[in-house]
């Protein structure tokens, strides 16, 4: 039909229309404030400061956007591929026991550069590994995606709380984690990063991994468009039955797909357990697989839109932590709520404001064809 | 008696660019069976929708029972006393028929209290039109053609006193619609009017009283069915246009390329498509098959070019078979030497939101040319993008435009380069000018004649009756999944359009 | 007789745990078998059940925690409607949107206004439910077999508790005996027979996804008003979606939904009752794949290999015409 999706110029459909959303996911967040008792503003001096004030500050705020980037990534690529892969958080989860194998093996007889790549291979595998399951359900057997992966994140946590009390667990410890790691389970800081700049990294754990997760934002862009497991998957997202036309098997591309986002996904822990902790706990996931859905969705599903998306995402953890310590009426749960209301109006509400702003457009373009007319005349 | 049940006066609809309905007239007498006839994008839906409420005219009026009546939804339609049974029917597949007849009509809150009278009521009616069918019948469970008394029972049950039928019988055998006929005429012997669309002329002489025809749009004729022939009919629902002129030389045939034989096709339903097909097509001609959308032209496409499984029959390409009733797959069969231009370029032939030279390329991707190993070398995928535009004049001329931006006709021209570009030994198209402006299809047809001239075998399928003709060497014409009659390209509108119509020559068979 | 007495026992804290799943199952078979998925039951539970807590604290009144649960409920399941309905958006995303909205927001509302670190203040007498003793319950107990069954099994239960297994048959009869449970059903499988027969389609699937709301509301309101005294953080603790589970593994049938939640309830029971004591026969099983089962039993149900799980046809898709 005619108006309310007409096209729009392209800064408007990138640009204009997801800085709106997230206007509009701010000014809600900041109504709660208020509800709260507090002050907006306030609240977001203190949130910017707390993530950009200082080095340590922005340390810390690249450090969560690290994890980000890797779960935002792995939802991006699924989307792609028409698939809706909810199950970071569990094959994040899982992909937990990689780094800790590596690490666990080889960190006391090995530096860190040898151990981080076995680290990354195992990540990556366990991940995928745990996305590989419902993948193959969903080809062959047409199971709902979403919903096993759902499923599949909630048998990450039993296995994983089992495997951390009974299995990976040091004898005689009464904590749910594994050993500390020696050196080479650890990840050097990107200190000299920071100090470029004339920053100082201070106690923030911001870490190599970062870097490896800019190298993953651009090896999938070069997957997406410029390989042709990328074409294929673009096709079959864009139009399955276009797909079919062109002979792609549809079944060989939503498993392929799944374990490459699972990979991502299982990357991110990289950055927790040989980043910061030096140790795999329970629990180091902590909601960044559901990050990674509204940083996708931010990002449209594009590395470039990607990186500032987690980079925001990280701001808004780290300013957080300000902001609960400086107003404490206002928690770290006030960051859930923005995530939730970003995935909302970034997500499920994206069109809402689009036939206000395609009115608006056309009243412009109309009003210029006329001043051209009169012009003219 | 002359009393009007329904008219129409002035209705006019649009859809955006496309003029749905213009200026429809209509006069339906009150107790007769009245026929809409037209192809496919005459317009009969849209004004049926009209009619049920679907849609709102952008102007005109409708009177029923000489009286103006605003038909704003489906409710009102049926308060107007006007049913529809669907051409795709609106029934809840686990429902039973009694629950599905009540849905809207249920009389009370708690369905038990209405169950009792409804039950009662259903066996009068069914009795009443002949309309057996077994109330706790689950629908899916039933044949189609019992599904299809269930349709026209909701609108009965609902006291429709005029009932529209939307192409009833492509889903029947002849039996059963024979027998809805019978249903028919003893809905028109209690005084009901019927209004039943369909392109199939038998249909339209055997009991209809009055027909009217639509052609693009218009509502360009109404005769008294007695008095008028399936000539004078498929004359004006087919229209008399000037030929497409089209320079071309005689058809030289060589060697069979594609044989096909006893191709059945069957849809989800069960219902059967394509129905025992066989056919030769060989290097150097152009194979036309015409024919009304909906009659299994669509599923013959899909089943050769390997997206659609075929329940029985065989192809040879090249001599070697097409596993149709198993795992054909299109990227196999390019690299044979089949191309497909499929009759859906928006969902199927292209990615709209790809970019033009990403689509040049769809079907064709493990060309080694465009890959440098894992990667798509995109400076090759340009170039050769860039080349095509050239030689088929691509407007925009440019390979990184996405191609939703692309004219109607330019896309067309993307798709054909593609499938066309790479020398093919079979090249079967499906519509290729829908939706293409006139400068593009003059191209276009150019195009074809020339893959024929140099030794291409090609099978056209085309609802353009006189594109069939301009550029066919054969015709073949389908009805209701039959190949129902062959021709020579001088065959005239009237002769074809009969045979499009179900009209004569069920029985032969092509080459 | 000991061993009876286990089992008693243990079916007894099956029943306690099965309540809210049973309300949140029922919940989202209403809007699903409307056509509408929703992923959001976790966090409307969620949201009630803090309502309910804080709404009791501050009036003392345990019906107006009631009310406020089902009220707030109501309100999430709306916004999902809105979006799932009327902007056709994505229904999953919603619904992840709605568990994290209101998954921060119980929090921080809650330390603000009683700053208990997340939680509502206890309830006293008054403000949260009892449980109910049927008459002759003490002086029955003695009675072998029949005697526990009625005082443990079947007395001492929550209002709430009781309203639960009635809502089964009663979401039966509205289903399947109703007319709008007819035209319910009707919509999540064809909306266009719906449309034809000239019902509105959106009125209809936001009356299911109120309905979805009032359920979700007791369910809410049983975990901090009956199960609990109050409000704790996190209190829904992933039921929301062992009650999905349990709805996909019952095949969107009401009875089925009961057995189902009853099941994954005793599961529930079972593994805290273990507390890692070896099982007769099967040895030591971890109480985390005994809290797994539901999940992993569910996703057996998925792959087809025990029958086949077939969703309302028109699940997840928003209406739009056809041209």
């Amino acid at each position: 039909m005619s108006t309310p999706y007409a096209k729009l110029p392209g800064w408007v459909e990138y640009g204009l229309i997801p800085l709106i959303n997230l206007a509009v996911a701010f000014l809600v967040a900041g109504l709660v404030v208020l509800l709260v008792g507090e002050n907006p503003l306030e609240a977001a001096y203190h949130l910017i400061n707390g993530a950009f004030g200082r080095g340590e500050y922005l340390g810390f705020t690249l450090y969560y956007a690290t994890t980000f980037i890797f779960t935002g990534l792995a939802v991006a690529v699924a989307f792609h591929a028409g698939l809706f892969n909810i199950g970071g958080e569990g094959q994040a989860y899982v992909g937990g026991i990689g780094v800790a194998l590596a690490c666990l093996w080889l960190d006391q007889t090995m530096p860190w550069f040898v151990v981080f790549p076995l680290a990354i291979l195992g990540s990556a595998f366990f991940g995928a590994a745990w996305a590989f399951l419902p993948g193959w359900l969903q080809a062959k057997r047409g199971s709902h995606i979403v919903i096993t992966t759902i499923m599949f994140n909630f048998i990450a946590s039993s296995l994983m709380v089992y495997l951390l009390t009974r299995v990976l667990k040091p004898l005689g410890s009464m904590a749910p984690q594994t050993r500390t790691f020696a050196e080479g389970g650890q990840l050097p800081k990107l200190d000299w990063l920071l100090a470029i700049f004339g920053l100082n990294v201070g106690t923030a754990p911001f870490n190599v991994s970062f870097l490896l997760a800019l190298v993953a934002a651009f090896c999938v862009w070069l997957l997406i468009w410029r390989t042709k497991l990328g074409y294929e998957m673009r096709t079959m997202g864009h139009s399955p039955s276009a797909a079919r036309y062109a002979g792609m098997s549809e079944s060989r591309i939503t498993v392929i797909t799944m374990m490459i986002s699972g990979g991502l996904a299982g990357m991110m822990a990289l950055n927790p357990i040989m980043g910061e902790q030096a140790r795999m706990q329970l629990d180091f996931v902590q909601g960044a697989g559901f990050v990674g859905i509204a940083v996708a969705l931010m990002g449209r599903s594009h590395p470039a839109g990607i990186i500032p998306a987690a980079v925001l995402f990280g701001m808004l953890y780290q300013g957080g932590a300000e902001i609960s310590f400086e107003m404490p009426s206002i928690s770290r749960d006030m960051i859930v709520i923005i995530q939730g209301l970003v995935i909302l109006f970034a997500g499920a509400l994206e069109n809402m404001f689009r036939p206000a702003i395609t009115r608006l457009f056309t009243m412009q373009s109309r009003r210029a064809a006329v001043v051209t007319q009169t012009k003219g005349a | 008696m002359d009393i009007i049940a329904i008219e129409l006066r002035g209705i006019d609809k649009s859809f955006g660019p496309v003029h749905a309905n213009k200026n429809i007239n209509l006069k339906v007498r009150k107790g007769t069976i009245h026929g809409i006839i037209g192809e496919n994008g005459a317009g009969k839906s849209t004004l049926m929708s009209i009619l049920y409420g679907f849609y709102q005219a952008d102007s005109g009026e409708i009177l029923v029972d000489g009286k103006p009546v605003a038909i704003r939804d489906p409710n009102a339609a049926i308060a107007a006393g006007i049913g529809m049974v669907h051409q795709h029917f609106m029934l809840v597949e686990n429902f039973t028929v009694l629950e599905n007849i009540m849905l809207g009509a249920e009389d009370s809150q708690i369905l038990n209290k209405g169950i009792a009278k409804a039950r009662v009521e259903l066996k009068r009616l069914e009795r009443e039109y002949a309309l057996e069918v077994d109330p706790d019948a689950v629908i899916e469970e039933l044949p189609v053609g019992l599904q299809q008394r269930v349709e026209i029972l909701k609108a009965l049950y609902r006291r429709a006193d005029i009932l529209i039928l939307d192409e009833p019988t492509g889903v029947l055998t002849p039996a059963e619609a024979d027998h809805l006929f019978r249903v028919l005429e003893q809905l028109k012997s209690q005084g009901k009017t019927v209004i039943l669309i369909t392109h199939k002329l038998r249909e339209i002489m055997a009991i209809t009283d009055e027909v009217s025809v639509m052609r693009r749009g218009e509502m360009v004729a109404t005769r008294t069915t007695a008095e008028t022939s399936v000539e004078e009919l498929a004359e004006l629902m087919v229209g008399r246009r000037v030929l497409l002129r089209v320079e071309k030389g005689e058809a030289k045939p060589g060697e069979v390329k594609l044989a096909v034989e006893g191709l059945t096709v069957k849809d989800g339903r069960g219902v059967t498509m394509v129905d025992n097909v066989s056919f030769n097509l060989r290097a150097g001609e152009i194979v036309g098959i015409a024919g009304v959308a909906g009659n299994g032209q669509s599923e013959l496409l899909e089943a050769i070019s390997g997206i659609r499984r075929a329940v029985s029959g065989s192809v040879l390409l090249n001599g070697k078979p097409i596993d149709v009733t198993g795992r054909a797959d299109p990227s196999e069969l390019r690299d044979r030497g089949l191309a497909h231009v499929p009759e859906d370029r928006h969902h199927v032939g292209l990615v709209l939101k790809f970019e033009e030279c990403e689509n040049a390329i769809l079907g064709y991707h493990h060309d080694k040319r465009y890959l440098n190993g894992v990667f798509l070398d995109v400076d090759a995928i340009r170039k050769d993008a860039e080349k095509r535009i050239g030689e088929y004049d691509i407007r925009p001329p440019n390979p990184r435009l996405k191609t939703a931006n692309f004219s109607g006709g330019n896309q067309q021209k993307i798709v054909l380069a593609r499938e066309m570009e790479r020398g093919p030994d079979v090249l079967i198209i499906g519509q290729p000018t829908r939706g293409v402006d006139v400068g593009a299809i003059e191209f276009i047809h150019k195009r074809i004649i020339e893959m024929r001239d140099q030794g291409k075998a090609v099978l056209l399928v085309s609802v353009e009756l006189d594109e069939i003709r301009a550029l066919s060497d054969r015709i073949l014409v389908m009805f209701a999944g039959r190949v129902v009659g062959e021709r020579d390209p001088d065959a005239t509108e009237g002769e074809l359009g009969l045979l499009m119509a179900g009209v004569e020559g069920r029985k032969e068979a092509a080459e | 007789m000991d061993f009876f007495h286990v089992i008693v026992v243990l079916l007894e804290s099956t029943i306690r745990v099965s309540v809210p799943l049973i309300f949140a199952a029922l919940a989202g078979l209403f809007t699903e078998r409307a056509g509408v998925f929703d992923i959001g039951l976790e966090g409307k539970m969620l949201g009630a059940a803090f309502a309910a807590g804080a709404v009791a604290a501050v009036t003392q009144s345990v019906w107006m925690g009631l009310l406020a649960a089902i009220l707030i409920s109501i309100a999430l399941s709306l916004v999902h409607g809105y979006a799932s309905i009327t902007q056709r958006g994505n229904q999953i995303v919603s619904g992840v949107a709605i568990n994290f909205i209101v998954a921060g927001s119980t929090v921080i509302l809650g330390e603000a206004w009683f700053r208990q670190g997340g939680r509502t203040p206890a309830l006293g007498e008054g403000s949260r439910f009892q449980t109910i003793t049927f008459p002759y319950a003490d002086s029955v107990r003695e009675i072998p077999i029949l005697g526990p069954i009625y005082s443990d099994l079947l007395s001492g239960h929550f209002l709430l508790t009781y309203v639960a297994f009635a809502m089964v048959p009663i979401s039966w009869w509205i289903l399947y005996r109703t007319r709008f449970g007819l035209r319910l059903r009707a919509v999540g499988e064809n909306p266009g027979a719906v449309d034809t027969a000239g019902i509105s389609v959106l009125w209809l699937r936001y009356r299911a996804v109120i309905c979805c709301g009032i359920l979700c509301g007791f369910a809410g309101a049983y975990l901090s008003l009956a199960m609990t005294a109050g409000f704790v953080k996190g209190m829904t603790a992933g039921k929301g979606y062992i009650a999905l589970a349990a709805l996909i593994f019952a095949k969107w049938r009401p009875f089925n939904i009961m057995l189902a939640c009853l099941l994954f309830g005793f599961l529930d029971a079972l593994a805290i009752r273990l507390q890692g004591n070896p099982l007769p026969l099967i040895g030591q099983v971890p109480v985390q794949l005994m809290q797994a089962l539901p999940y992993i039993l569910t996703v057996i149900l998925l792959a087809g290999f025990i029958g086949k799980a077939i969703p309302p046809k028109a699940g997840g898709v928003p209406y739009v015409k056809e041209r």
